[in-house]
Parts: C-alpha cells; structure tokens; sequence
C-alpha cells in the first residue's frame, strides 16, 4: 500500500492563494497580499520538498487520484496525480524557482499598481504549471498547458493600457493556440487507438508496438503532433513569433514564465512521451532538427538585438532548441538536464537584467547603459555567473549540461554537434556583448546627474517605479537574496551531472534512468543523417570504452575553445574597439538588417497568414458571401414574392371595366389554348 | 408531497407556471416594480422546480421519465403526452435558470410597456420549455410555433433600430421552415394514426407506417430544414445576426441562449430517432455544413465591427460544434453535443447580459467606440474575460469539455472531421480575444468612457450564477454527463455503434 501524499495540494495550494488575491487582493494591503501569495507558494514548495524526502519510499511511478472528471463511452479522465522521477525534478525546479521569484517579484512590482493583481496571477501560474507537470495523464496535462497560456496571456498583457502588452498577449496566445491544435489531435488518435489518455496505459499500449522505421506509422503521426504542441508553448520553429513580443511582460514574468518554467513545457511533454517518440524515428529526427535550426536561428538573431531582454529571449528559443535536440537524440535525460540548468541560470540571467532595468530606470536598450558595474556590483557579479554558465564556461552548471547535449548529438550525426558548437560559440558571443554593452565602458545613458535620469527616464514598460528612483542603484535586498541563491544554484546546478569522462559519475542520468531505459525499445532509433555512428549507447558513462572517453573529451575541448573564442570576439568587438561593431554593421548591410530585423518573420507571417484572413474573411466571406450571396437571395427572393403579390393585387381595382377586361382576357387565352389542342 | 405524485404533475407544473405567471402580471396594476419583483419570483419558482427533473431522474433507466400521458382531443388523436431524459431535462432547467437571469438583466433596461415585456418572457419560457418536454408531435408543433411569436414581439417592441424588419425577417424565416415539418408530422399521423412520439418510433421500427421506406428521405428532410434554419446551420444563418442585434439583451439571451438549441434538440430527437438510416446516409453533407459553420462562423465573426454581431456568429459557429457531434453517432460527441448546448447557452447568455450592460451605458454596440474600459470599468473587465475564456475552451470551464467531446467523437468518426473541427480553437481564440482587446486594452480614447460606472449589485447578481455554473461546468461535468450519458447512448443505439479500432497491448 502506496503512502497518500496528498498531492493534489500542491497545485491546489498556489491556486487558493490566488483566489485569496483575486477576490479581496483590491482591499488589502501590500503587506497581506505578498505575505498570502508567498505563503501557498512555499508551502507549495514545502511539499514538493516533502514529496522529494518520501521519494525512495515510494513505489515508481506513484500515482494518486483525487476524483473523476470526465466520462464519455468508454472514454475515462480523472483528476489524478503522477510521481516519477521526471516529474520530481520538474516539481522541484517549478516550486523552487518559482518561489525565488514570488520573493524576487515583491521588491520588483512593489510600486507597482495592480500589485493584488500581479501576484493573483503568478499564483494562478503555479497552480497550472504544477497541475501541468503532475498530471497522470494527458487531458490533465492539457488543463495545466491551456492554463498557462492563460497566465502567461494575464502577465504579458499586465500592463494592459499599453498597446503593444496587450497585443503580445494576445498573439501568445493565439499562437499557442496553433500548437495546442496539434497537441488536440494527438490526444484525439490516442483516443481513438489506445481508448485513453493515462499515461501509464498509453505507455503501455506504445511499448507493446514495434518501432516506426521506414514505415512512419501511427506513434509517428502522434509523436509529430505533440511536437506541433511542443513547438507552441517552447516557442521552437516555426511557432517561435510569440517570445520575443512576451518581452513586454514584467521582467519576474520573463524569468519564471519565459524562461525557466513554462517554455520548457513542451521539452518535459516530449520527454514524457519519450515511449511514443523512442517507437517513431521520423517523429524524432524532425524533433531533433527543429531543435538544431531553432538553437542556430535564434542565436544569430541574438547577436542584434540591443534590448536587453529581447537578448535574452532570442538566447532562451536558442537554449530550448538544445534541449529539444538531445530529445531529438533520445537523449532525454540531457535534455531534462539541460532544461534545469537553464533553469537557474536563465532565470537569474532575467533577474539580473530586471535589476539593471530598475536601476536604471527602466531603461532596456543596450546603448544607453554601460560602466554599471561599479554602481550594481551584486547585480553584475551574478550576472556573470550566469553568462559564464550559459557560455558553457568549464565548472559552471551549463557547461555540463550543454556537453552533454553536444556528446549524445554527436553520436547521432555529426551535423547536429556542428550546429550545436557553432551556436555554443554565438551564445558565448552574444552573452559576453551583452554584458560588456551593459557593464563595461562608460555609462552612455543620460549624464549621471541624478536629477535628469528622473526626469528623462523614458516612461517605458514601468512608468511608476522608473520615476520613483533616484539615480543608479544598487536593488533592495529582497531582490539581491534571489539573485544570489540562483548565482548559487548556476555554479553548483551542474555537479550533480559530471560525466565519467570528467571523473563523475553522472548521478542525474543515473537518477532519471528509470524512467528512461525502462521502456526503451531494443532497437535503438537511428537517425538518417549522413556521417552516422555507431548506435547511441544507453547510458553515457560506464560502458564507454576508453577510446570513446578520449574522443568525448576531445569533444569537451572544442566546445570549450567555442566558448572562449566567442567571449574574446566579444571582448575585442565591444570592449576593446567600440566602433568596430558598427563598421562591419555597415560593411553587411543587408544581412544586418534582416538579422536586427529577425529576419523579418514577423512581417512574412502578417503577409502570408494573418493579412489574407482578416481581409478574406472581411471582403470575401461577410460582405461577399453572407451579404453578397445568401443575403441577397433571400431579400430577392422576398421581393419577387412581393412584386408577383402586387401585380396580382393591381387585377383587384375594384374597377368593373379591367375585371371585364381580365375576364375576356382569359377567355381568350382559354379560347387560344382549346384551338391550339385541337389543331394538333 | 409525496414523490410519486409530484412526479406526473411536475413536468406540467414546470411548463405552466411561468405562463401563468404571465397571465396574473396581465392583470396587475402598472407598477413597473412590483411587475419585475413578481416576474423574477415567478421565474425563479420555475428554476427551483425544474431542478427537480435532473435531481430524481433514474440514470439507468432508459427511455422517459415523469411521463405524463392524457387524452387530450380525440380526433385527430392528440394526446397531452409530457416527458424527458437525460438530454430533455436539462434543456428545461437552462431555460429556467436563464430566465431569472434575463428578468435581473432588464431590471433597468426596459421603462416602457415593462407589463408587456414581462409577460411575454414568461409566455416565451413555457413555450420554450414546452419545445422539450412535448412527446406528441402536434403538442410539440404547437409550443415550436408559440415561442416565434413572443420572440417576434420582444424583437419588434423592444428592439434597436431596424426592429421591425429583423422581427419580420426571423419570423418568416423559421415559420416558414416549420412548414416543412409540419408536412412531415401530418404525413405521420397520416400513416401511422397517432401524434405520439414513442408509438411513431416504434411503428417505424417494426415496419407498420405504409410506404414509409419511400417517403423516409423526403420527411427526414423536412424535418431537418426546419431545424436547420432553427439552429442555423450554415447558410440559413442570416436572420440570427439581424435579430440579435436588433433584439432587446433579455431576448438575445434566451434567443442564443435556448432557442437555438431547439433546433439542435430537435435533430437529436426527431432526426435521429425517427430516420436513423436517412441521418446515416445524409451525414456527410451534414457534417461538411457544420464545418462550413463552424470555420466560417468563426471567420465572419472575427471582422465584425458590432459586439453583438460577433457574438451571433459565434453562436453559429458553436452551434457548428453541436451538429457535428450530433451526427458524428459516437457516444463521446453526441454527449459533447449536449453538453456544448448547455454550456453555450450559460457562456453566450452571459457574453449578451456583458454587451448589455454595456448598451445601458453607451447605447451603442460598436467596438470602435470603446477601447480602454479595464481602466474605469475593472469588474466588470474580469466577468468579461472568465465568459470570454469559458466561451473559448479553456480547460476547468464549461466550454472546453463539449468541444473536447465533439472533436474527439468526430474524429473518431472520421479524422478530417476531427481535424477541420480542431481549426475551431484556433479561431475562436483570434476573434474573442481581438474584441476582448480592443474593447478593454489601451488606453481609454473616448472621454466619455473615462466615467463609465463599474458593474452595480443587481448586475452582479446577474452574472454570478451564469460564471458559477460556468466553472462548476468544466470542474465537476460528471453531474451532467451522468444524465446525458445513457439519453445519448440511446439516441445513436439504433444507428449501430461506429467501432473505434482499439488496439490491444
């Protein structure tokens, strides 16, 4: 008998919190509502720690259901919840991270207006995360996939008298929209092949079938769909347009929604599904290649980009695009262990950035910053450490993690680690320009004088508080203490994953094990890719031969030597000789352009989609067809009943003469009708 | 009262009361507030005891419940034959529950002629109700045909604009569609000597009607056109924008909200009950109808410039949803038909009481006009948005379990059914939300909207049972789908279960 951990309070939790402060957050005081927001969070994150002690005691998976919820025919969904190894790691980083910036979240938004309503809808975020990431099947999945949609619609559209918040919320949402289409379907074959949606049975049907090779089947037409879904919420190619304008959100959302949890939805979906996938070769390989031109795309759009966060946006598509490649590579465990990594050190990459943005004042471009590291030395020293981790700088969290994806691609065909290490070294690039444009240098921003930075601080995203400061400065502890325990966090995050060819032991392959080779089909799916090697091994330590150590580390080598040529480019651009970056802007006219320009996607898809449809629909459909076509009959039809009705009344004149008229006239007619009959 | 006896006369009871009510307030002396009081008693008497038709309704037993069943006239042979299932019943008590609603919502509204208006909505939910409870097809006719008139008045009195001509057009329209129908019923009783439903349906199964195999394509279209232009289906849709927008709040409430549904109901009962194999044979057509409906609904409603227009084709666009499941004869998208008829009704009930409030304000129903409202008007911003979410899909409310049901019914039907249907999330995502923003983002344009009074207690009163019953909807749909269930199972039991190819591990 499987202990009851209750586990549907940890979702539950976050949510009471956020009816508590949607309901009466207006009438209470700042104080209240940040004391009732932090208090589910944590205790969220209580129990996920609680959850994770009991951990070994448990029968794996563990499941728990609270009550049914839907039944159709033989069809069954219930509210019920699903711990396995996976999900644990994904508990303990969403409540982890999540509550790091809930604290975070309470110096940043404190002169804000609509504080109630911030930290209801953060709270609402948690409830649909973690219901999204405990769910024990995949309509449940789906209640927390829509409904962090719906969160991340509310807080990018937070300040919603801006035009342009408000508009990227939408499009969030309606892109996602696009994916969750794909993911319906999926849900719909499984239905209809499997009769249902439980995770174990749907695992279990999938196992018992052999794998998709030449002939894509059934799990391949799933696996294909759920990486439509995927595609949506990790904003990977082509359903990426969504991230960049989420940007207008406030700078805590970016960092738990747009970087370290939700985005990295669709990799734990895929890694769920990770039976279907392991069966469906194609499915993989287009997972696998998604992910390679979504990294390389993004991160040469990352290069151009002179907002702050729109950087780091461009770097989070690019750095989910990895861990979509190691799943691509069935290299589940890398990927998850990817997505943890990232979610430290992205995090505190967002984190740091909102404080640059409030110390200055809610400044966000690049060009007007610089010199801050005197000024922010806590925020710079951490920031750092990010980018140092996020470069893939020897010993920090993301070096491993990103090794790890680059070796098990590797493996699969040398194409995905080419364009792998090529974008390890344009991530080391654009991170260490932005840290240079940020902190090195001179300020470039408006003189120091404290009294016109008030003044002249563009009433950007955060019109209040921009104004309230007073020159640069450092933030308040309450953001400081976050910041710190992620700096912590993106240093040591990666130790638990050492590989045996650096001396380690890879715990968390090892961990995550059962939940990944216990399915695994025996043949292992291969890619098609030219330049194939042997077979993927099933584990990545271990049974390696000491050639293959040698080669992998040879491999670390050059991903390392990516890294540091991309930190000295950066170096040299935008330290040493400043005006260099504008003359090879110039001397590449065009391509700079359309890269500063993100390859004007945005523009492609107005022309091609949203412009045909509005306009379609407007002049085609509406005016066209139900005014032009239907309408038109019907009103036509009516007044050809009108006119008959009204010809026939002007026989009712009440005139003597016509009715003798009409009498003779079809006397006549009947006369002309009998003669013509009887000539025949 | 003791339960068996209450159980022969509720159905009657439910039925009447409002109408009765009705006749009492013609009698009353004009004091508008006494009449609203007495209007919203009546109406929430009605809801109280319409809950008792789900409540006591045996879930296993198939076939109808609370029959009651009298001679009425004997040639022809009428019968005063009353009864409902799992589907019926529940259609009943969302007419009850709206009606409350629409009497709170005109409150203020209506200041002219308020007796009449009062006694028409009540005459127009016993005939509604009536429309589900009736299992003699003349007694059904003659409710069909009573709820256009009060409709038609309700629009031609206390309508915007062009009222006249969209009570005019609606009336005719659907009038003359029934006549369709009603050739059908007289051919019936032609045949088979009886008005009842059950013994009609079993004389068809047992071969007994005379030449029935011959005429079964020819009624099952009259039949269906009638509910078709009711529903409507795609292209008869024209007159429901027109009259909704001329329509006074209370009317587009019931007329979205319950009307429609008639058309539905109707295909589930007739349609496939009568003509199972004519509905086999036709559904191909029917279902591309629905999905014209569905796409094109939504397309339509995406450009429109007037609130309330978007709001109609919407409905058509949902209502899509409810003739595709209808006919995809799966257990889970005939269930989902159901359940989408309900929760459409709660969710664009509620989505016309928000425009309402709106025109009370700022007389006009023009997007254009607004912009900025979260600002003066957050309350009543947050109701618009829970409505606007139930009404898009979101998982945990109403709207999502019916579509949900749908798609996967008709996709296992027939997967392109399934696929084109799923479009629809898409859709309705792109014109709820675009309205949603240009109506509450930005900044306020239009001084007049600056001071726009946030939503009043009567208001709130309004709209919380409708977003309650939405959220109970999509968390707990088992207390509906329970009755559903084995109504729907027996509606397509005669069509043959369509095999979905289940592996097995």
């Amino acid at each position: 008998m499987t202990p009851d951990l209750h586990l549907w309070l940890i979702p539950v939790l976050p949510l009471i919190g956020a009816a508590i402060n949607g309901f009466v957050g207006r009438r209470l005081t700042r104080q209240a509502i940040v004391t009732v927001a932090i208090a589910f969070c944590g205790a969220s994150f209580a129990m996920a720690l609680y959850v994770a002690l009991r951990f070994s005691g448990l029968a794996i998976p563990h499941l728990e259901t609270l009550a049914p919820w839907i039944r159709a025919g033989s069809f069954q969904a219930d509210f019920a919840f699903y711990v396995d190894q996976l999900s644990l790691v994904m508990l303990l980083v969403v409540t982890g991270v999540g509550l790091l910036i809930h604290i975070y979240s309470i110096g940043y938004m404190w002169e804000e207006g609509g504080f109630y309503r911030f930290f209801c809808y953060l709270n609402l975020f948690m409830f649909f995360m973690l219901t999204l990431v405990l769910a024990s099947n995949y309509l449940l999945m789906f209640i927390g996939w829509e409904g962090v949609g719906l969160a991340s619609y509310l807080l990018i559209g937070f300040w919603f008298t801006k035009d342009s918040a408000a508009s990227a919320g939408k499009k969030a949402f309606i892109v996602n929209r696009i994916g969750d289409f794909g993911f319906l379907i999926a849900l719909f074959l499984m239905i209809k092949h499997f009769g249902t949606l439980n995770f174990d049975r749907v695992f279990q049907f999938a196992a018992s079938m052999s794998v998709e090779n030449a002939t894509a089947g059934l799990l391949t037409a799933i696996g294909l769909l759920l990486m439509v879904g995927a595609a949506g919420k990790s904003a990977q190619i082509p359903l990426y347009v969504w991230l960049p304008d989420a940007m207008e959100g406030p700078t805590p959302v970016s960092a738990l929604i747009h970087a370290a949890t939700m985005v990295t939805a669709g990799v734990y979906m895929i890694a769920r599904s990770h039976v279907i996938f392991e069966r469906a070769p194609t499915a993989l390989m287009v997972v696998a290649i998604i992910g390679t031109l979504t990294a390389l795309f993004a991160a040469t759009i990352g290069i151009a980009q002179t907002d702050i966060k729109k950087v780091l946006a461009y770097s989070t598509i690019s750095q989910l695009g990895y861990m979509f490649l190691a799943c691509g590579v069935a290299a589940f465990s890398a990927g998850i262990f990817h997505l943890m990594t990232h979610a430290f050190f992205k995090g505190l990459l967002f984190l740091a950035a909102g404080s640059v943005i409030h110390a200055v004042g809610g400044e966000q471009d690049m060009r007007k910053m610089g010199g801050l590291w005197r000024k922010i030395p806590w925020t710079w020293a951490t920031m750092l450490i990010a980018t140092c981790a996020i470069a893939g700088i020897p010993g920090l969290s993301g070096f491993f993690s990103k090794d790890e994806i680059l070796w098990r691609a590797y493996q699969a065909s040398w194409a995905y680690w080419l364009v792998g290490v090529v974008t390890a070294f344009l991530t080391s690039f654009y991170m260490f320009r932005l840290m240079y444009m940020t902190f090195a240098g001179e300020y470039r921003g408006v003189t120091s004088d404290h009294s016109i930075v008030q003044e002249q601080a563009p009433a950007r995203s955060r019109p209040s508080a921009a104004q309230a400061h007073h020159g640069i400065h450092e933030s308040p502890r309450v953001m400081l203490i976050p910041l710190a325990i992620l700096a912590f966090l993106s240093i040591v995050g990666g130790w638990i994953g050492v590989p045996g060819s650096l001396g380690g032991s890879n715990r968390f392959d090892r961990f995550l094990g059962p939940v990944f080779r216990a399915t695994a089909p025996a043949v292992k799916p291969q890619h098609a890719a030219p330049g194939e090697t042997a077979p993927p091994e099933q584990t990545t330590e271990g049974l390696e031969s000491h050639t293959g150590r040698g080669t992998e580390l040879a491999f670390t080598g050059i991903s390392v030597f990516a890294a540091l040529l991309g930190l000295y480019l950066a170096r040299l651009l935008y330290l040493r000789r400043p005006a260099l970056p504008e003359r090879i802007a110039a001397a590449l006219n065009g391509l700079y352009a359309a890269v500063a320009n993100k390859y004007y996607v945005d523009e492609l898809y107005a022309t091609l989609f949203v412009h045909p449809v509005v306009e379609g629909s407007k002049h085609i459909l509406w005016h066209g067809m139900d005014q032009g076509v239907i309408d038109a009959t019907l009103d036509n039809s009516a007044d050809a009943t009108r006119h008959v009705s009204d010809s026939l009344r002007h026989m009712q004149s009440g005139n003597l003469r016509s009715y003798a008229g009409w009498v003779a006239a079809g006397a006549a007619v009947v006369i002309a009708y009998m003669v013509w009959t009887g000539t025949r | 009262m003791n339960g068996p006896s209450l159980d022969t006369i509720i159905l009657s009871l439910v039925t009447f009361i409002p109408a009765f009510g009705g006749l009492l307030l013609f009698f009353f002396p004009r004091r508008d507030r006494d009449i609203r009081v007495f209007a919203l008693v009546v109406a929430l008497l009605a809801f109280a005891l319409s809950l008792h038709l789900p409540r006591y309704l045996h879930r296993a037993q198939a076939g109808f419940q609370y029959e009651i069943d009298k001679p009425w006239i004997p040639t022809p042979n009428i019968h005063y034959h009353m009864g409902v299932d799992g589907v019926s019943s529940w259609l009943v008590v969302l007419t009850t529950f709206l009606t409350p609603l629409c009497v709170l919502i005109s409150w203020r509204s209506i200041h002219e002629r308020v007796k009449e208006f009062f006694v028409l909505l009540l005459i127009l939910e016993s005939a509604l109700i009536g429309v589900f409870v009736s299992l003699d097809l003349f007694l059904f006719y003659f409710f069909w045909e009573a709820t256009l008139i009060p409709m038609a008045l309700l629009i031609g009195m206390f309508g915007h604009g062009r009222r006249v001509y969209a009570a005019v057009k609606f009336f005719l329209y659907t009038m003359i569609a029934s006549v369709f129908m009603l050739a059908g019923i007289l051919w019936l009783y032609a045949k088979a000597g009886s008005f009842d439903f059950i013994t009609i349906q079993n004389a068809i199964r047992n071969g007994k009607v005379e030449g029935f195999a011959a005429a079964a394509p020819w009624l099952f279209l009259g039949f269906f056109v009638a509910f078709a232009v009711k529903v409507p289906l795609f292209p008869f849709h024209t007159w429901l924008p027109d009259a909704h927008v001329e329509a006074p709040t209370a009317g587009s409430v019931l007329l979205a909200g319950v009307l429609l549904k008639m058309g539905t109901y109707g295909m589930l009962r007739f349609n496939l009950g009568f003509f199972p194999e004519q509905s086999r044979a036709n559904a191909w057509w029917i279902a591309i109808l629905a999905l014209i409906g569905i796409i094109y609904g939504a397309l339509v409603a995406m450009v429109q410039p007037n609130m309330k227009k978007l709001i109609a084709y919407s409905s058509i666009s949902h209502l899509g949803f409810v003739v595709l499941g209808i006919f995809s004869f799966t257990p889970a998208g005939v269930a989902g038909a159901v359940f989408i008829m309900l929760a459409h009704g709660i969710s664009t009930g509620a989505l016309f009481m928000l425009a309402g409030i709106l025109y009370e304000r700022r007389h006009t129903y023009e997007i254009s006009e607004f912009g900025g409202l979260a600002t003066p008007m957050p309350r009543y911003a947050a109701f618009f948005l829970f409505i606007v979410l139930s009404s898009v899909g979101l998982p945990l409310l109403n709207g999502f379990v019916g579509e949900f049901l749908v798609l996967s019914g008709a996709f296992q039907a027939h997967a392109v059914y399934g696929v084109l249907g799923a479009t629809g999330v898409i859709w309705s995502a792109c014109y709820l939300l675009w309205m949603y923003q240009r109506v509450f983002f930005g900044k306020v344009r239009q001084p007049v909207n600056e001071s726009l009074p946030d939503l009043d207690t009567r208001e709130h009163l309004a709209l919380w049972p409708a977003a309650a019953a939405a959220l109970v909807m999509g968390v707990a749909p088992l207390l509906w789908l329970n009755t559903i269930q084995p109504a729907a199972q027996s509606a397509i039991s005669p069509l043959g279960q369509i095999a979905s190819k289940v592996i097995t591990p």
